[in-house]
């Protein structure tokens, strides 16, 4: 990743700290136009913060994001309105809502402009399932179409950069295929994504590079192909060989 | 009409511009207060002070009440709100009483614990409903305007609403300033109905009560809490006669109501919705 062409979403130092604990300390990433990026990382090791602070729902303590070169806001809704939408871990839709109630609620940031017709229409053509559900209470919608209407809902803000947190939460194997397939589809309608994940190979087999997040630090990046084969990676998040973890991979 | 009928009437306007007050933040925004008699304070001894020792016309006097109360929620929000759920509700607690104290001890200004007497009885029957009937028409269309919309949104998930776009911190804010108006005014009101206010009249027990009148009428129906304002007001009328065995009676009302519809007697339906469901078509 040599190429001297502007990051659409940068992220260069990035501390985040709760209280004593530091959950960040210096974490760096780029996410290119069009491109398809995952982190992955187990358990408390930063990655919901990541995203979290990066949407400003968290303090950073130090550090910066940039958006296609321009500094993002420290405040959410800010954010949301800057171009970065994210759907969130554990998928939050508003339970007495329909779906279609929910999806507008997507719309929200810009206050009423432009069609959100048309953005409904392409997050139906997108998610054909929700539209079947339209009139439906999200409460009662299986995971898998909930985390369809968590992602469909962030669309609607007509985001640059889609960051999801953990889309295979909870999911059953089949339903991730299915989810993982929609973001490849997403990604092919020109939408930049940022993807977290514990689904290691999941999102390494999707995304076109990938991060390795290791207790607030990154600890390996490359292409996905290198870090699919990598024996470390492999033993540690892939289930292959041994118990071992990563301890001294630094890039 | 009768002097007593018409005292009950002016009272359950008073009692029903306060809970609409609490229900936008209880009901709609979600958040709980146990300290709301303050605001009531708040309005009731500016007015009386305006009124009985500068000499303001009441009108405005009401309004400014109701406006200091707007101010002081928004120095105490601005700090506060960042508590989320139950620890709000107990540092309002503290605020309710910090301002209570607060009147009881600035002798100078607020007479002490003797209370506030002759203040002019300007909270007639028409005053009353007209300030009733204007509050209430602006409330039903604030919350279903896009900012009582954004109330609900916040009620119903803090992070999936301030990732959608909502600055959840303001609507927050202007949400227990707006509540704060509302109890001011009906504060303000009840000092004109009784001519006398006290500090001990906005405790703890007064806070208690108007959380609880909109947790009976149904957490998010606005017309539930003017419903459930109606049944507690008139409950501990009727049952004046037997005095001592009022508050067991309104203690077992509750009781029963959260019981049998622990979602409050409304729910979250408003009444206008309720009537018209049977005869509404089912959304494509």
């Amino acid at each position: 990743m040599t190429t001297e062409r502007e990051p659409l979403l940068e992220v260069k130092d990035l501390r985040v700290s709760y209280g004593a604990i530091r959950a960040l300390s210096g974490v760096s990433l780029k996410v290119y136009e069009g491109e398809i990026v995952s982190v992955i990382g187990s358990n408390g090791a930063g990655k919901s913060t990541l995203m979290n602070a990066i949407m400003g729902m968290v303090r950073r303590e130090a550090g910066e994001v940039r958006l296609s070169g321009s500094l993002l806001d420290s405040r959410s809704y800010r954010v949301v309105q800057q171009g970065v939408s994210l759907s969130p871990e554990g998928r939050k839709v508003f339970a007495p809502l329909t779906v279609l109630e929910n999806l507008r609620m997507g719309a929200f940031p810009r206050g009423g402009q432009g069609s959100i017709g048309e953005d409904l229409e392409w997050v139906f053509t997108l998610f054909p399932r929700l539209k079947e559900r339209i009139g439906q209470y999200a409460g009662t919608l299986s995971g898998g179409e909930q985390q369809m209407l968590a992602i469909g809902r962030a669309l609607m803000s007509r985001p640059r950069v889609l960051l999801l947190d953990e889309p295979s939460l909870g999911l059953a194997p089949i339903i991730i295929k299915d989810i993982f397939k929609e973001l490849r589809l997403i990604n092919n309608e020109g939408v930049t994504i940022l993807l977290v994940e514990q689904n290691a190979r999941q999102a390494l087999l999707l995304s076109d590079r990938g991060y390795v997040l290791q207790t607030g630090e990154m600890v390996m990046d490359g292409p996905s192909q290198e870090l699919l084969a990598n024996p470390e990676i492999k033993a540690a998040y892939l289930g292959a060989g041994g118990e071992k973890a990563i301890r001294s991979v630094k890039h | 009409m009768s002097g007593y009928t018409e005292g009950i009437i002016i009272l359950l306007c008073i009692n029903g511009i306060a809970a609409m007050g609490v229900s936008l933040l209880t009901g709609f925004t979600g958040i709980f207060s146990l300290g709301h008699a303050a605001y009531m304070a708040l309005g009731a001894y500016t007015t009386a002070i305006l009124t009985v020792q500068h000499e303001v016309h009441w009108l405005p006097a009401i309004l400014l009440g109701g406006l200091l109360a707007v101010a002081v929620a928004f120095f105490i929000g601005v700090p506060t709100l960042k508590l989320m759920g139950d620890y709000y509700a107990i540092a309002s607690i503290g605020l309710g009483e910090a301002i209570r104290l607060i009147l009881e001890n600035w002798q100078s200004v607020t007479r002490g614990a003797r209370g506030y007497p002759g203040i002019d009885p300007y909270t007639t029957l028409p005053v009353v409903a007209a300030f009733f009937l204007v509050l209430a028409i602006f409330m039903f269309n604030l919350i279903n305007s896009r900012f009582g919309r954004a109330c609900k949104a916040c009620r119903d998930d803090h992070v999936a609403s301030s990732l959608l776009g909502f600055n959840t911190a303001r609507v927050r804010v202007l949400s227990l300033m707006i509540s704060a108006f509302y109890c001011g005014v009906a504060g303000a009101l009840l000092g004109g109905f009784l001519s006398f206010i006290q500090p001990i009249m906005f405790d703890m027990l007064k806070s208690t009560e108007l959380t609880a009148v909109v947790v009976f009428g149904g957490l998010g129906s606005m017309s539930g809490s003017l419903l459930g304002t109606a049944v507690i007001t008139l409950i501990t009328e009727l049952f004046r006669p037997i005095s001592q065995y009022r508050m067991l009676i309104y203690g077992a009302v509750l009781v029963i109501i959260m019981v049998l519809r622990p979602e409050g007697i409304m729910g979250n339906r408003e009444f206008i919705s309720w009537v018209r469901a049977p005869f509404r078509r089912k959304a494509s």
